[in-house]
């Protein structure tokens, strides 16, 4: 295959996962959101500033699999907060790295917004930001290796409970 | 001054007492503004960051005490330098930039500049061009400076005040207070990162929960959930004299293990029904060798100081008008953290901020108040637990620490 088909390829693939991401959060299905990465993947929530600046501390800091079965379980049995839903809306996919095509890891980046709608009805646009993410294909399925959410903003507003 | 007594009516004080809080308190704009002047702007003492954030000379830092832009500056002589962020001339914002370093302050509009110490060194066209225009002949620029701050810092935690007649910090703190942010500010610090929650309440009601320790195994149910909460706990409370400051704290009954860490004791819980896949974040490490795994301080009227296991933060609290408060979050850790401890902050993080396994709920819950105040009108709320005094306790069934803030907010307010 040559260059060009491999990268629309690699669009595909990451677009399809990044949609089937959006569908389990947005859908309430967050039971399903921890399957989308490998054992040891890692999902990490910060701001553009702090990355920036490289400074360390996330909002959500989840090291492996079992950490981000461990934020639903707590969402679903202990934590409190108002029912709230996500829109997700994820720009198309730019490629990192585009051309290291014999790796079984492929680097991109989208840009999303999302819109939380809460119980009373009320929407806001809730933040936005960038993906970057590693999502490795050597398996069955693509699974995200990494994910690190990059804020735009240092506010958020009320809470976050829900993954981004 | 404005008319107190009227203040006293519209604040709807049922008596003299502490158990009974108007709920006007949280929504008026005619005591928003009063807090403003004689609170935030009188003779307190308000957090404004971390010397390790202004390192050198020259580097500033842009914050708030209470909704009042301010900035606070290292001098050349290395001192630190603070003064409101407006420009003396048109009033304009003077520094936009979070964070930066300055040989002078000038002003984006019409050029006035500043040095370090807020002194107007520069006028643009001062003497007019060609010889007309110009400033009057009387004009003297040290007429003109940008307001100062009294700045003192206390282990490397910066405060700033408006009021040059101010308490000098340590007798504002006492020496309870004192010991308390020492302990958990021993050595050079490192920012480990920031983020801030908005949060659709009065200020007051976030300092409020901050201080009430009745909430924490009620409404935060992690720890609850996950069986980790029934190793019995000692702890108690600590309020100062003038009530404004306190300090909260609990640790674990016995100090177990001979390596300084309490994994052993608490990863039991890994074992229960309900038990975390990754129970790694329960570890931690007893750095401050005393047992303590959580303590709570605050000084009136706008600073958090956290420490919940390995993570410490600073929270200022920045009130947006009457109904919106922000509260910003910065980690920190040490200078000479080794590589494990480093990362245990980073790990335990997860307990805290907006996103925290036993946080995230204090900010709606807090807008769950503010919700429901317009029917509220001459009406109070209930703060007898634990009594009608402000009095240190060991029992952290007790509202004597919210009891305590609101006398040192009757004082200062006249209210």
């Amino acid at each position: 295959m040559d260059v060009t088909a491999q990268h629309g390829l690699y669009h595909g693939i990451v677009s399809g996962l990044l949609a089937d991401y959006a569908h389990c959060i947005d859908g309430d299905d967050l039971e399903s959101w921890p399957a989308l990465f490998t054992d040891t993947a890692t999902y990490r929530i910060t701001t553009a500033f702090n990355h920036a600046q490289g400074l360390p501390i996330g909002i959500i800091d989840a090291r492996n699999r079992n950490m981000m079965e461990d934020r639903i379980t707590a969402l679903r049995k202990a934590n409190i907060y108002e029912p709230q839903r996500y829109r997700h809306i994820i720009s198309v996919v730019r490629l990192i790295d585009a051309a290291d095509v014999a790796s079984d890891i492929i680097q991109a980046e989208a840009s999303f917004i999302v819109v939380r709608t809460t119980i009373d009805g009320s929407q806001d646009l809730f933040v936005s930001g960038r993906y970057l993410d590693e999502v490795d294909i050597s398996g069955a399925r693509p699974l995200f290796a990494k994910k690190l959410v990059v804020l735009d903003s240092d506010k958020i507003d009320t809470l976050l409970a829900i993954p981004l | 001054m404005s008319d107190t007594s009227s203040y006293k009516a519209t604040a709807f004080w049922p008596n003299d007492g502490l158990t009974d809080v108007p709920y006007n308190l949280y929504d008026d704009e005619a005591i928003y503004l009063r807090e403003r002047e004689r609170l935030f702007m009188g003779p307190t003492w308000n957090v404004l960051g971390l010397e390790c954030e202004v390192p050198n000379p020259g580097d500033y830092k842009t914050s708030f005490i209470g909704d009042v832009p301010v900035v606070l500056v290292r001098a050349k002589d290395g001192t630190l330098r603070g003064f409101e962020n407006r420009c003396a001339h048109r009033g304009a914002l003077l520094c936009l930039e979070r964070f930066g370093n300055a040989r002078a302050f000038t002003c984006v509009y019409h050029a006035w500049s500043y040095d370090h110490d807020g002194n107007l060194t520069g006028v643009a066209f001062q003497n007019g061009v060609k010889g007309e225009g110009g400033m009057p002949d009387d004009f003297r620029r040290e007429d003109h400076g940008l307001r100062r701050l009294q700045i003192a810092s206390l282990s490397g935690l910066v405060f700033g005040s408006f009021d040059p007649a101010v308490p000098p910090l340590a007798d504002y703190l006492g020496p309870d207070i004192v010991g308390r942010i020492r302990r958990v500010l021993p050595k050079p610090l490192k920012v480990l990162g920031y983020y801030t929650q908005t949060m659709r309440n009065n200020w007051k009601l976030y300092f409020e929960n901050v201080k009430d320790p009745y909430h924490a195994s009620i409404l935060h149910l992690f720890f609850t959930t996950f069986r980790l909460n029934r190793l019995s706990q000692k702890g108690g409370i600590i309020v100062d004299d003038s009530g404004g400051h306190h300090v909260s704290y609990s640790k674990l009954d016995e100090k177990p293990g001979g390596d300084g860490d309490y994994n052993s004791a608490e990863l039991r819980a890994d074992t229960d029904e309900f038990g975390l896949k990754a129970p790694a974040l329960l570890g931690g490490r007893d750095e401050f060798d005393d047992g303590i795994t959580l303590q709570i301080l605050t000084v009136f009227p706008g600073l958090v100081l956290q420490q919940v296991r390995n993570s410490l933060v600073v929270r200022q609290i920045v009130p947006r008008g009457v109904d919106r408060t922000d509260v910003v979050w910065t980690n920190y850790g040490f200078a000479d953290d080794d590589e494990e401890l480093a990362d245990l902050r980073l790990l335990q993080a997860n307990f805290i901020g907006p996103a925290g396994y036993i946080s995230m709920e204090d900010g709606a819950v807090v807008a769950m108040i503010q919700r429901a105040l317009p029917g509220t009108k001459g009406d109070t709320s209930v703060v007898k637990m634990g009594g009608d005094g402000t009095a240190s306790q060991e029992s952290r069934a007790t509202e004597t620490s919210i009891r305590g803030f609101w006398k040192a907010y009757r004082k200062i307010m006249d209210i």
